[in-house]
């Protein structure tokens, strides 16, 4: 598989490439990159991601890893389903 | 950071990069106007970018709705009038209000009544209709709701961007990572503004700083009754789209939609959220409204939650926006648009240019002037969520 295939973010489907291609244009943290790509907005929250691409825009930059922002990392984390959210528990009537 | 010989002067300077500034500088550089636009971060980072999207007609003042009508006419077609590079994911999924107060319904029934007159294809509708049309939204307990299927979402961070691109391809400089720090004006008169530590002067300077005009404007003595109002929104994970519109409840402030990668957005107003420019989280907010939106979409109770954000609303004391000239000459002000501006970029852009050439503006916007606060002629926008 060419670098340019690499699937970087499994949950949106985002390929090596698609982020490169942004790079290019001048989208320089993860923020920017989530706004138009969606990188790191699934399921895992960039879990997967975040250092792939973090380190591609250290290396597009010229920046070392720790001057690379991050992006915002927003509750809950984890994947919680919305009934549990509500009641605490799955069901309202459970 | 800007080039040792750049040139610091332009037609019209314009502070902030959400929708409103992006679509002034494409309206005015279009219109052969040299303008430079300051944002604090990147293009659609302040309320824009944080905002649910809609793109409804459903409004309670008649100039609201005349220039949500006009909105509504520019969408279809934006994506390609603004070069195609961004996608812009525009919907048309509808809007759906539901009622479970007497007050709320006849306010429902007030607003269609004026979109009716203004050819706005809105309806009233029983609970009996909005079971039959969407079996998944559990009517128990509503007595009524209004609906316009035109309306709809858009991507906005898409829209901004797209905005703010086809600006810079028309000639203007969009700069980001500029913070405008203040305002510059000489008498009453606007002379530019210190931007990144530099000065840049023009005659005419537009703000478009959402609720960070109020600072702003007071760098040269304009007082803006705007605050700043932080609202929460959740995002799940996508499911198979099934076009859920848009449905929203007077009487909680609650609303949920599906966006068209299949995730559902829901949010709610909270007057104990703190009134605050900063995009913090509140916990409590997911329990508030997980708890008043899965009362009216129970099937959703096994979808995940991603995470959530905040955004800050501009309030203005009735509702309204704020578009007018300053008492500083050439000063210009768009903002306050207290939680529904992101869908009025199209309209903001065009009357932006309008003010500019002096032009008669293509709806009556004397509702929106700034005197209205110290004359204490307040026209309030009752479709306010």
């Amino acid at each position: 598989m060419e670098f340019d295939d690499v699937v970087v973010c499994r949950c949106e489907e985002v390929t090596m490439k698609e982020i490169l291609s942004w790079v290019d244009r001048g989208y320089r943290n993860l923020d920017e990159l989530k706004r138009v790509l969606r990188v790191g907005m699934g399921q895992c929250q960039g879990r997967g991601c975040r250092d792939i691409i973090m380190r591609e825009l250290a290396r597009a930059t010229g920046e070392p890893m720790d001057k690379i922002n991050p992006g915002t990392i927003r509750p809950p984390v984890k994947p919680v389903k919305l009934g549990l959210c509500a009641w605490g528990r799955e069901d309202a009537s459970g | 950071m800007s080039a040792v010989n750049e040139r610091k002067t332009a037609d019209a300077i314009i502070v902030g990069g959400g929708v409103h500034g992006a679509s002034a500088a494409y309206c005015l550089a279009k219109s052969g106007v040299d303008v430079v636009l300051f944002e604090r971060e990147y293009l659609s980072s302040g309320g824009s970018g944080r905002s649910a999207a809609g793109l409804r007609q459903h409004f309670g003042t008649e100039v609201n709705c005349r220039l949500a009508k006009y909105n509504l006419e520019c969408f279809p077609t934006l994506e390609d009038e603004l070069g195609g590079e961004h996608k812009l994911e525009f919907t048309q999924w509808g809007y759906l209000w539901i009622a479970y107060t007497d007050e709320s319904k006849a306010q429902l029934e007030k607003n269609v009544a004026l979109q009716q007159g203004l050819d706005i294809p809105s309806e009233n509708l029983t609970p009996q209709e909005i079971k039959r049309r969407w079996p998944y939204i559990d009517v128990n307990r509503m007595i009524g709701g209004a609906f316009c299927a035109r309306d709809g979402h858009i991507n906005p961070h898409a829209l901004t961007m797209a905005y703010g691109r086809a600006a810079q391809k028309l000639g203007a400089r969009v700069r980001t990572y500029a913070p405008v720090e203040r305002l510059l004006a000489s008498g009453d008169r606007i002379k530019g503004v210190v931007a990144a530590g530099e000065e840049w002067s023009a005659p005419r300077v537009l703000l478009t700083a959402g609720p960070w005009s109020t600072p702003l404007a007071a760098t040269v003595g304009v007082d803006l009754p705007v605050t700043p109002e932080r609202h929460n929104l959740l995002v799940t994970e996508p499911i198979e789209p099934f076009e859920c519109p848009m449905t929203l409840c007077l009487d909680d402030g609650a609303y949920f939609k599906q966006v068209p990668n299949g995730s559902f957005f829901f949010g709610r107003d909270d007057q104990d959220e703190p009134k605050v420019f900063e995009s913090g989280n509140s916990a409590k907010f997911l329990e508030g409204v997980t708890k008043s939106v899965l009362q009216r979409i129970p099937s959703l109770k096994g979808v995940r939650v991603v995470h959530q954000w905040s955004g800050p609303y501009d309030v203005t004391p009735d509702h309204q926006a704020i578009i007018d000239w300053a008492p500083v000459e050439g000063l210009w002000i768009n903002c306050g648009w207290s939680g529904h501006g992101l869908q009025f970029g199209p309209s903001g852009g065009r009357l932006a240019k309008e003010m500019f050439f002096g032009e008669r503006t293509f709806a009556d916007i004397r509702n929106f002037r700034l005197s209205r606060f110290a004359e204490g002629d307040l026209v309030i926008e009752p479709a306010f969520i």
